[in-house]
């Protein structure tokens, strides 16, 4: 009587539960009723009551008071009853129960009895839950079983002892002599366990595999017999004789060919036949090929058998089958490293996988894809890549951008197609990339200045179609800011034209500012590229100047911050917003605030560094000054690039009281010339010659006056050739009476040996006045540093 | 693609399991030592991956350092846990040679057969797969062994004349 007729019974009325709480209630008297059966001993109905348990235990409920049970059956001398109990054993009593070494002296006997059927399920649950304990002590058993008995037990055995090995290493040794007898047996099931067991033994230990490579003709020869072999009902699967060995044997083969020549060479005909001979139309044969295609690529074979596997692997990608498609670009992914060129030939139909539905075989025709792209294909490439990135799932997004940036950057044919790409990138997947993809892009068009018109005109068209994608708005916003007269200008070569007007740029620029999608740091780049466009409009600037005040009471402190300087920038120090605005100069791509997103290594640029327009001008300003001071000179026509004097200067956090900086410098005693002398205010200069080119021009200014003087700054001009590096004042207040004075040194360097002349320009405050002049300095006389001069 | 020691096996299989398309547990064979925890964990997470898939897909999954091995056959699935060195491709036939098996042995096989007779279903498969491994790649053979084995099932009569222990 098997158990099942009163299983059947009470699964049947589990599964007419309506409700998880009827369910509950059902099982809980089930499992009263199977604990009380449980403790009246022998009546005949305990192995249904243990079935009935561990149907229990499947739906997922307690089942632990049945281990002792399985125990007690598994001694039965029923065979019902053994079954079942050492069924439960392996479902109860993993090795981590105590109660498992219990069954330990039952497994010990029932490997003994006489019918094949009760030491069966010994060796299975042995195999299947055997702690190490339990592998130990019955070890000699099982070595035992594997010579002596008949195959239906030798092929148990061998799988119990591959487990046995698995738990207890240091037992190998026990098996190995059995081990290699075993390949010699005709029953498929012991040949297939004899191969597992061989396998595990090589992996253990690289003495054993050396010992099991003279083994590999006789495999070889049974590989063939299998392959050449006529119909065998028994084994075949779909035209294949016994894939499942053939697949073990070619995996044993592997391992025994790799790194060894000889090996190798006595398996490569056989792979070679196999590969050709195997048909794979039906998945046993493609399991067969694939193995093989897996075994040549990871022994040392001949580069034609090499070749061979690569064009299997090529044809799977041309299969129907979409499974063999997935393992044949997980395959080619391993090798594409190593035979590049052979990968490469069929890229075609790797990126054509792009477009299959299924999400897993996307996923390695993109993993496949990025490694395939070279400085050859780039351009066709990225195309395909483009196009996945808008249609593929959302959980490859960020692996398709970040592949398709790192192959722009690698192999990109122009600066043009580099930024177009990039933008192409962000309108379709901004939210997916980096962060540090803004301040890259940003580099990257400030390095390609030819194509600042370009770049300004695409950025715009972008920024008023869509504003989500931050990073693209972050982008647009600075380029709109940096190069926005370009944006004006209107007509651009590559570009169709667009008439913008500054209304057009100040509302996408407002928009952004108060659109609820824009992030934070988005607004602010907003709001800088509005201050910056100040300087570069011409009409609108009161309407910069209101948008810039209402922010001056925003919530958000940054912005608040920003606007409050900007501000500042237009009413204290409008004549230094020029100069603290301009078009900044190319960033290095390794400057140290720039990694950071920061580009706080210039100090004229406020944009995402805290802005300190006060400071920054005092240093900065005399630069533009130069160049209207050069025009006067005699019409140098320097572009609007600030001179390298004040961005070399130290930047001053510090308040207006600078004059700590001039502390190392010297005044050397060379004589003083004055140079000027009106008002009270007299200027003196004292020059030094470093080198043949380089002199030192110290500008000493003091004042007579009964006031002080304020707000004293001086500006010096230099003919365009030489370079000229003003160090910061000692101050901007000079006392009265002559009771101090204030000192500026000026580092000229004159490469060209031209004649030195100096232009200076003074401005300063007394009693409330504003006051401004100009001297000229003719020439510097190389000997004594005599200066002539003449006074405007 | 080694395997090294400590039990570190890179060529077996981890687990095999059934399930309803419901989620619905039907049967579980366990490869390795878990805890009943992390049992369920498993299963949970990996019917989830698997429930989610839609027809036609690609049968293999990447799922944290395993492969997953899956087919669906009616209202069953049939799902492997392996390491990263196994051949899929043979897998799916040694998924398919089971569903084969059940099939002989219970006569065009269906759910309920799988659900009423649970026990039959584990016998059968420990007649074709030890320890994670092929044991008999013959299916006349595998046929052969649950019938004679079958006939050693004592009548009620037989039950109670055996002594008990």
């Amino acid at each position: 009587m098997t158990p099942s007729v009163r299983l059947q019974e009470m699964i049947r009325v589990i599964r007419s539960a309506r409700t998880q709480g009827e369910e509950r209630g059902i099982i809980q008297r089930e499992c009263a009723d199977i604990r009380s059966q449980f403790r009246q001993g022998d009546n005949g109905e305990r192995s249904h009551s243990l079935a009935k348990l561990l149907y229990v235990h499947m739906l997922g409920y307690p089942a632990h008071f049945g281990q002792m049970e399985c125990v007690r059956l598994i001694a039965s001398p029923r065979y019902s009853e053994k079954r079942i109990g050492y069924l439960g054993a392996m479902m109860l009593l993993d090795e981590k129960q105590d109660a498992s070494l219990l069954i330990t002296n039952s497994i010990k006997n029932d490997l003994s009895h006489s019918s094949q059927y009760v030491q069966s399920l010994a060796l299975c649950t042995l195999a299947c839950m055997g702690s190490a304990e339990m592998c130990r002590d019955l070890a000699p058993e099982i070595e035992r079983l594997l010579r002596a008995s008949h195959s239906y037990i030798k092929k148990k055995a061998t799988l119990c002892a591959v487990h046995i090995i698995r738990k207890v290493p240091e037992l190998a040794e026990l098996f190995t002599p059995s081990a290699r007898t075993l390949l010699s047996e005709k029953n498929h099931g012991v040949l297939h366990g004899a191969v597992v067991l061989i396998t595990e033994l090589c992996e253990r230990n690289p003495d054993t595999l050396v010992q099991f490579r003279k083994a590999v003709p006789e495999l070889v020869q049974i590989m063939k017999g299998l392959v050449t072999s006529s119909y065998s009902p028994e084994h075949n699967v779909a035209g294949i004789s016994d894939p499942f060995l053939q697949v073990r044997i070619l995996r044993l083969l592997r391992i025994l060919g790799h790194n060894n020549d000889t090996a190798s060479d006595a398996m490569n005909d056989l792979l070679a036949q196999v590969a050709t001979n195997t048909d794979s139309s039906k998945t046993a044969g493609s399991a067969v090929l694939y193995e093989t295609v897996l075994t040549i690529m990871d022994i040392n074979s001949e580069s034609g058998l090499r070749v061979l596997a690569v064009n299997i692997l090529g044809r799977f990608l041309l299969n129907n089958d979409r499974n063999i498609r997935y393992i044949s670009m997980t395959s080619l992914q391993k090798i594409v490293q190593t035979d590049h060129n052979a990968v490469q030939r069929h890229r075609g139909t790797i990126v054509d996988c792009l477009k299959d539905q299924d999400t897993s075989v996307k996923r390695r025709a993109l993993e496949l894809s990025l490694a395939l792209v070279s400085a050859v294909n780039i351009r066709s490439m990225m195309k395909e890549l483009l196009i996945f990135l808008s249609v593929c799932p959302p959980e490859l997004r960020s692996q398709t951008a970040s592949g398709i940036f790192n192959a722009a950057e690698r192999y990109s044919p122009s600066k043009r197609w580099h930024i177009d790409t990039i933008l192409h990138v962000l309108t379709t997947a901004g939210g997916d990339v980096r962060d540090e993809t803004v301040p890259n892009l940003i580099q990257l068009i400030t390095t390609a200045s030819e194509l600042h018109c370009y770049t300004v005109h695409k950025l715009y068209r972008a920024l008023i179609k869509d504003i989500a994608q931050q990073s693209l708005v972050q982008v647009a916003c600075w380029c709109i800011g940096e190069y926005g007269d370009l944006l004006l200008k209107g007509e651009c070569e590559e570009i169709e034209p667009v008439q913008v007007t500054e209304d057009d740029i100040l509302d996408a620029l407002e928009t952004v500012l108060q659109s609820h999608m824009s992030s934070p740091a988005t607004r602010g780049f907003a709001l800088t590229a509005t201050m910056k466009l100040s300087t570069r409009i011409t009409d609108n600037v009161d309407r910069i100047r209101s948008i810039v005040s209402i922010y001056g009471s925003c919530i958000d402190l940054e912005l608040q911050q920003r606007a409050v300087e900007y501000n500042a920038l237009f009413k204290k120090y409008d004549h230094m917003r020029a100069a603290v605005l301009e078009r900044m100069p190319v960033m290095d791509k390794n400057s140290p605030g720039h990694t950071n997103g920061d580009t706080s290594g210039e100090i004229k640029e406020p944009d995402t560094s805290k802005p300190k327009p006060v400071e920054a001008g005092l240093l900065s300003e005399p630069a533009s000054q130069v160049c209207d001071l050069l025009d006067l000179l005699g019409g140098t026509d320097t572009p609007l690039q600030p001179s390298p004097a004040p961005t070399s200067t130290p930047t001053t956090t510090s308040s207006a009281d600078l004059l700590d900086l001039l502390g190392g410098l010297e005044i050397k005693p060379v004589p003083t010339v004055s140079v000027y002398e009106k008002n009270g205010l007299s200027l003196k200069i004292q020059c030094d010659k470093q080198t043949e080119t380089e002199v030192t021009v110290t500008l000493i200014a003091s004042n007579s006056t009964q006031n002080d003087i304020t707000n004293f700054t001086l500006q010096a001009a230099v003919p365009k050739s030489v370079q000229l590096q003003m160090k910061a004042p000692s101050g901007n207040v000079i006392p009265a009476h002559g009771l101090g004075q204030v000192t500026q040194t000026v580092l000229l360097n004159n490469p060209n040996k031209v004649s030195l002349k100096m232009r200076i320009r003074v401005a300063y405050s007394n009693q409330g006045a504003m006051h401004q002049d100009t001297v000229q300095i003719d020439s510097f006389p190389s000997a004594a540093c005599q200066p002539s001069f003449s006074p405007l | 693609m080694r395997g090294g020691a400590g039990g570190i096996q890179l060529f077996s299989m981890r687990f095999l399991l059934l399930f309803s398309r419901q989620g619905k547990l039907r049967l579980q064979k366990w490869f390795t030592a878990l805890s009943d925890r992390d049992k369920k964990k498993i299963i949970r997470d990996v019917m989830q991956m698997v429930l989610v898939r839609p027809p036609k897909s690609c049968n293999f999954l990447q799922w944290r350092d395993l492969k997953i091995v899956y087919r669906r056959y009616a209202s069953l699935y049939f799902c492997c846990g392996l390491e990263q060195g196994d051949n899929e491709l043979i897998t799916l036939e040694l998924l398919h040679r089971y569903v084969e098996l059940l099939d002989q042995y219970f006569g065009n096989v269906c759910e309920l057969d799988i659900i009423f007779n649970f026990e039959k279903a584990y016998f059968i498969l420990d007649e074709f797969i030890i320890g994670g491994e092929v044991q008999e790649t013959s299916k006349a053979s595998v046929a052969k062994s649950m019938e004679e084995a079958d006939s050693l099932q004592e009548t009620m009569e037989e039950y109670l004349n055996k002594p008990t222990y």
